[in-house]
C-alpha cells in the first residue's frame, strides 16, 4: 500500500507546504496500513477460535476444514503451503483454546509434523506454535519437547540449502521453551536419554545424536543438565571402545616394533574385520565431534567448567574400572587446548589421587599410570612442571621407604607403581630434566629409593627399568652401580601382575589423530641421553658385553612374540641375541638398540594392557 | 505471597552402608534428590530443608545390602499454591495473548488473554510489549515487572501455574502496594478528621 504522497514528484515548483502535507499523508497511510493489518490478524484469530469452538458443538465442519489443511497428503501445492503457514501462525495465538478432548485430531496432526518434509516458512510457523503450546499449556510441554527432539534426531544426512539452518531453529525453540519454563531442561535430558540409539545401531543416527547432544550441552540447557549429557556420551564411547580389541590392531610383521610402525604409518588402525571397521569409523567420527565440541567450549570461555565435568567422569568411569584406548584422549585434548590451566589441573588431580591414602590401591596405581603416560606424552607440558611432579613422586616414594610396613598385605604395589611411573617419565624426559641442573637436584632421593631393599628395579617392568638405567647411566643422573645393570632378572609376580599399560598410547583413528598428534610426543621424537652412541657400529645393548654368556644360546628364535604367553625376560633375551648377531634394520635416526627397545615397549604395552 | 509453608517432619532416611563414613552428607544427598519436585507425602514442592539427626543408633534393614535407617528431624519449606491463592513472580515475556511469569525461579506461570481483566490493554511502547491499565495510566505490566496473580490451577508434574489477572487485587506488585499505602494514609487522615470534628 503506497501513499499518494509519493506520487507527487518533488520539482522546484512544488511549494514546501505541499511536501510537508505529502509526508504527513505518507505517515498516516502507513499507520492505517498497520492498523488494518492488526485488525485483519485479530479477525483471523477470532475466526480460528470460532472454528476450534465448533468442534465442541454439533456442526463441526469448520473444525474439520482446519484439520484438512494440515493433511499430510497435500504438501507441495503452493496454496496449501500458504494456508498451512497461516493456520499455524494464528493457532499459536489461540493455544489456550486447544483442548485435548475435542481437538485430538488437530493436535495429533500438529505434533506429528516432520519439519524436514516442509518448506522453511511452514517450519518457522510450526516451531512458533510448538513454543507457544509448550509454554502456555503445562500439560503439552512433554509432548512438544518430544516432537522437537524427535525432529532433531531424525535429521536427514544431507540437507538441502534452504533447510540447512533448520537444526539451529529447533535448538533455538528448545532454548526459548527452557527460558520460559525452568523445569524443561530436565525433561529434555530425560527424553534425550530415552531416545539414544541402541548400542547395536552403528549407523549415522548415533553421530547425529551425539552432535545434537553436544550442541545442547554448550548452551543454556547445558548449564542445568550438561554434566549428565556428557556422562551419557562418555558411557557410549566406552561401550564402543570395548568392542575394539587391541588384538585387532594389525601386526603385519611381528619383528617390527610398534614404534617403527609409528614412524611409517600415520594411523595403524585398519582392519580386515568388517564389523571392527564400522565401529572404528563410528568412534572416529564421535571423537572428532567431541574434540570440536571442546574447541567450541573453549571459544565460549567455559573449557575449565567442562574439564571439571570430564575429570569427574574420568575418575568415576575410567580410572576405577576399565582400561580404554580412546576416550581418555578427550581429556588429553582438553589439556592441550589450555595447558596452563587444564593441563596442570589434570596432572595435579591425578597426583592427588595417587597420594591420598583413602583411595584403594587399584585406583592409585591406575592414577599414577595415567599420570606417567600423560607427563611423557604431553608436548605442551613444560619440563619444569614435569620436574615438580616427579619431585613429589620421588618424595612420596622416599617417605614410603622410610616408613613402610614390611608385612604390608598389599605387597607395596602402590610404591612399585610410583617408582615405575618415575622411571617411565624419565625414559621420555631424561634429557630435558638433565639439561637443567636444578631439576636434577630435585630428584636426588631417587637413587636411594631405587637401591632400597624393597628392590623396585626388580619388581617393576623390566623394559622400563632397562631403558631408564641406560639413559641414567649415559646421562649421569646418578652413579649407576653394577647392581643396577640388567642382569638375570627373575620375572617377579609383581611386575607381571601390575606392569601398567601406559594409557596414552598412540593408536588413534585417521581423522581424530590429526587433533592429537601436534601435541603428542611419539617415542621416535624422544632424544635419549645415549643417542650420541649412534656413531658406534657395534650394538651396544647395555654398555657391558660381559652379559653375553647369560644369553640363551638357542638359535631358534620364537619369532611371534605372543603378547600373552611369553614372559618379558625371555623374549627380551632372545631378541637381544638375534639383533646382536644379525644385521639389523638401521634407520637414519635410530640405532639398533633403539629398535630393540621399540619392540620391547610394544610387547610391554600389549602384554600389560590385558 | 501465599502457597509457601514451613513444616516439621520426622523422617527415616535409609543409607547405603558405603556411606556410613559421612552420614550427614548421605542424608543431605537423599533429601536433595527430592528438591524441586512435587511430593505427595509432603503435599507440595520441596524447596529447602534443614536436618538434624535425632538418635545415635540406627536400625539395620535385613537384606542383601544392609541399609541402615537413620531417624532425622527436618524442617521443610514447601510450595503448594492452591486455587484462588495469590502468588508473585517476575514477568519474562509478554505477547498479545499471554503473559509469561516465573515464580520463585523454578515454576512457570502463564496468564492468557481471557484471564486478563478488561482494564488491561496490550500496547507496544518503545518497541517493548506491555499491558497498560486503561483506568490507571501508571499501572503498567512489562518484562521485568513483579506480578501478583491468582492461581487458577497448578500442574504438579511440570510445576506449571495457570494464573488469572481478573481479581482487582492482582497486577503489578509495586503499584498495588503503593495504592494500598495511599489508601491507608487516606483512611488515617479521614479518621483524624472525624475525631477532630
Amino acid at each position: 500500500m503506497h501513499s499518494t504522497g509519493k506520487g507527487i514528484s518533488a520539482s522546484r515548483s512544488t511549494p514546501n507546504w505541499l511536501k510537508t502535507t505529502a509526508l504527513e499523508l505518507d505517515v498516516f497511510q502507513s499507520k492505517k496500513y498497520y492498523i488494518d493489518a492488526e485488525l485483519r490478524d485479530t479477525a483471523c484469530v477470532s475466526d480460528i477460535r470460532e472454528a476450534l469452538a465448533s468442534a465442541k458443538s454439533e456442526d463441526t465442519h469448520k473444525y474439520t476444514e482446519l484439520v484438512q489443511i494440515l493433511n499430510p497428503q497435500n504438501k507441495s501445492h503452493v496454496d496449501v503451503v500458504a494456508q498451512q503457514e497461516t493456520l499455524l501462525k494464528f493457532l499459536s495465538r489461540s493455544v489456550a483454546f486447544l483442548d485435548a478432548a475435542h481437538h485430538e485430531e488437530l493436535l495429533i496432526r500438529i505434533l506429528g509434523m516432520k519439519i524436514w518434509d516442509h518448506p522453511p516458512n511452514v517450519v518457522y510457523a510450526l516451531l512458533e506454535l510448538i513454543i507457544s503450546l509448550a509454554t502456555t499449556r503445562g500439560k503439552y510441554l512433554n509432548c512438544c519437547l518430544e516432537m522437537l527432539i524427535f525432529n532433531l534426531l531424525s535429521q536427514p544426512h544431507i540437507l538441502n540449502k534452504k533447510m540447512r539452518e533448520a537444526p539451529s531453529w529447533v535448538h533455538s525453540a528448545l532454548h526459548k521453551i527452557s527460558y520460559l519454563v525452568p523445569p524443561a531442561p530436565s525433561q529434555i535430558l530425560y527424553i534425550l536419554v530415552k531416545r539414544m540409539p541402541n548400542i547395536y545401531n552403528k549407523g549415522h543416527g548415533l553421530v547425529t545424536y551425539v552432535d545434537a547432544s553436544l550442541k545442547l550441552e554448550n548452551s543454556s540447557i547445558g548449564k542445568v543438565v550438561g554434566d549428565r549429557i556428557l556422562r551419557v556420551i562418555m558411557l557410549r564411547l566406552l561401550d564402543l571402545d570395548v568392542e575394539i580389541e587391541r588384538d585387532d590392531i594389525p601386526q603385519d610383521d611381528s619383528t617390527l616394533g610398534l614404534f617403527d610402525m609409528e614412524l611409517e604409518v600415520a594411523c595403524p588402525v585398519q582392519s580386515l574385520n568388517q564389523n571392527y571397521s564400522k565401529v572404528s569409523e563410528l568412534l572416529d567420527k564421535l571423537m572428532v565431534l567431541s574434540f570440536e565440541h571442546l574447541e567450541s567450549c573453549q571459544n565460549a570461555g567455559r573449557l575449565d567448567e567442562v574439564f571439571e565435568i570430564l575429570f569427574d567422569l574420568f575418575e568415576n568411569l575410567i580410572l576405577t574400572t576399565c582400561k580404554p584406548k580412546f576416550p581418555q584422549f578427550l581429556l588429553f585434548y582438553a589439556c592441550s587446548l589450555d595447558p596452563e590451566d587444564c593441563g596442570v589441573k589434570f596432572a595435579s588431580k591425578l597426583l592427588d589421587i595417587f597420594l591420598s591414602s583413602n583411595k584403594d590401591r587399584v585406583t592409585r596405581t591406575n592414577a599414577v599410570d595415567y599420570l606417567a603416560s600423560y607427563l611423557s606424552r604431553g608436548k605442551f607440558l613444560h619440563a619444569s612442571f614435569v620436574a615438580s611432579i616427579l619431585k613429589r613422586l620421588v618424595d612420596e616414594c622416599a617417605d614410603y621407604c622410610r616408613t613402610y610396613n614390611v608385612g604390608a598385605s598389599s605387597g607395596h604395589l602402590v610404591f612399585y607403581s610410583g617408582c615405575q611411573a618415575i622411571m617411565y617419565v624419565l625414559c621420555f624426559r631424561m634429557r630435558s630434566i638433565l639439561d637443567v641442573p636444578r631439576f636434577q637436584l630435585l630428584l636426588t632421593p631417587l637413587e636411594s629409593v631405587l637401591s632400597h631393599k624393597l628392590n623396585p628395579l626388580k619388581e617393576c617392568n623390566p623394559y622400563v627399568v632397562s631403558e631408564f638405567l641406560k639413559q641414567a647411566k649415559a646421562g649421569g643422573l646418578f652413579f649407576v652401580s653394577e647392581a643396577f645393570i640388567f642382569g638375570d632378572l627373575p620375572e617377579s609376580e609383581t611386575s607381571r601382575a601390575f606392569g601398567g599399560f601406559f594409557s596414552f598410547y598412540p593408536c588413534l583413528f585417521k581423522i581424530s589423530n590429526s587433533f592429537i598428534s601436534p601435541n603428542f610426543i611419539y617415542w621416535s621424537m624422544v632424544k635419549r641421553t645415549h643417542d650420541e652412541d649412534e656413531a658406534f657400529a657395534e650394538v651396544i645393548v647395555y654398555g657391558d658385553t660381559d652379559n653375553d654368556e647369560d644369553y640363551d644360546d638357542d638359535p631358534v628364535l620364537d619369532n611371534d612374540v605372543k603378547r600373552m604367553s611369553i614372559t618379558p625376560k625371555q623374549s627380551f633375551m632372545r631378541d637381544t641375541w638375534r639383533l646382536s648377531k644379525m644385521p639389523s634394520r638401521i634407520r637414519p635416526s635410530t640405532s639398533p638398540s633403539q629398535s630393540l627397545l621399540f619392540k620391547c615397549f610394544r610387547n610391554m604395552c600389549f602384554e600389560f594392557s590385558s | 505471597m501465599e502457597g509457601l509453608k514451613l513444616t516439621n517432619a520426622e523422617l527415616m532416611v535409609y543409607i547405603h552402608p558405603s556411606k556410613s563414613g559421612n552420614k550427614l552428607k548421605a542424608i543431605c544427598r537423599e533429601l536433595s534428590s527430592l528438591l524441586f519436585q512435587y511430593d505427595e507425602t509432603f503435599d507440595g514442592v520441596l524447596l529447602a530443608f534443614d536436618v538434624t539427626v535425632k538418635s545415635k543408633g540406627a536400625k539395620i534393614l535385613a537384606g542383601l545390602n544392609p541399609y541402615f535407617g537413620v531417624k532425622v528431624e527436618a524442617s521443610l519449606l514447601l510450595f503448594n499454591p492452591k486455587p484462588n491463592s495469590l502468588v508473585e513472580g517476575k514477568i519474562v515475556k509478554i505477547s498479545p495473548e499471554t503473559i509469561h511469569v516465573i515464580v520463585l525461579g523454578f515454576s512457570a506461570a502463564v496468564v492468557t488473554d481471557i484471564d486478563i481483566r478488561e482494564e488491561f490493554k496490550y500496547r507496544m511502547r518503545n518497541g517493548e510489549d506491555c499491558f497498560v491499565s486503561s483506568s490507571h495510566k501508571r499501572h503498567v505490566l512489562k518484562v521485568g515487572t513483579m506480578l501478583r496473580l491468582q492461581v487458577e490451577s497448578f500442574d504438579e508434574e511440570v510445576m506449571h501455574i495457570a494464573g488469572s489477572l481478573l481479581p482487582a487485587n492482582t497486577g503489578c506488585v509495586k503499584w498495588l502496594e503503593k495504592q494500598s499505602e495511599e489508601a491507608l494514609h487516606m483512611d488515617r487522615d479521614d479518621h483524624k478528621r472525624r475525631k477532630i470534628a
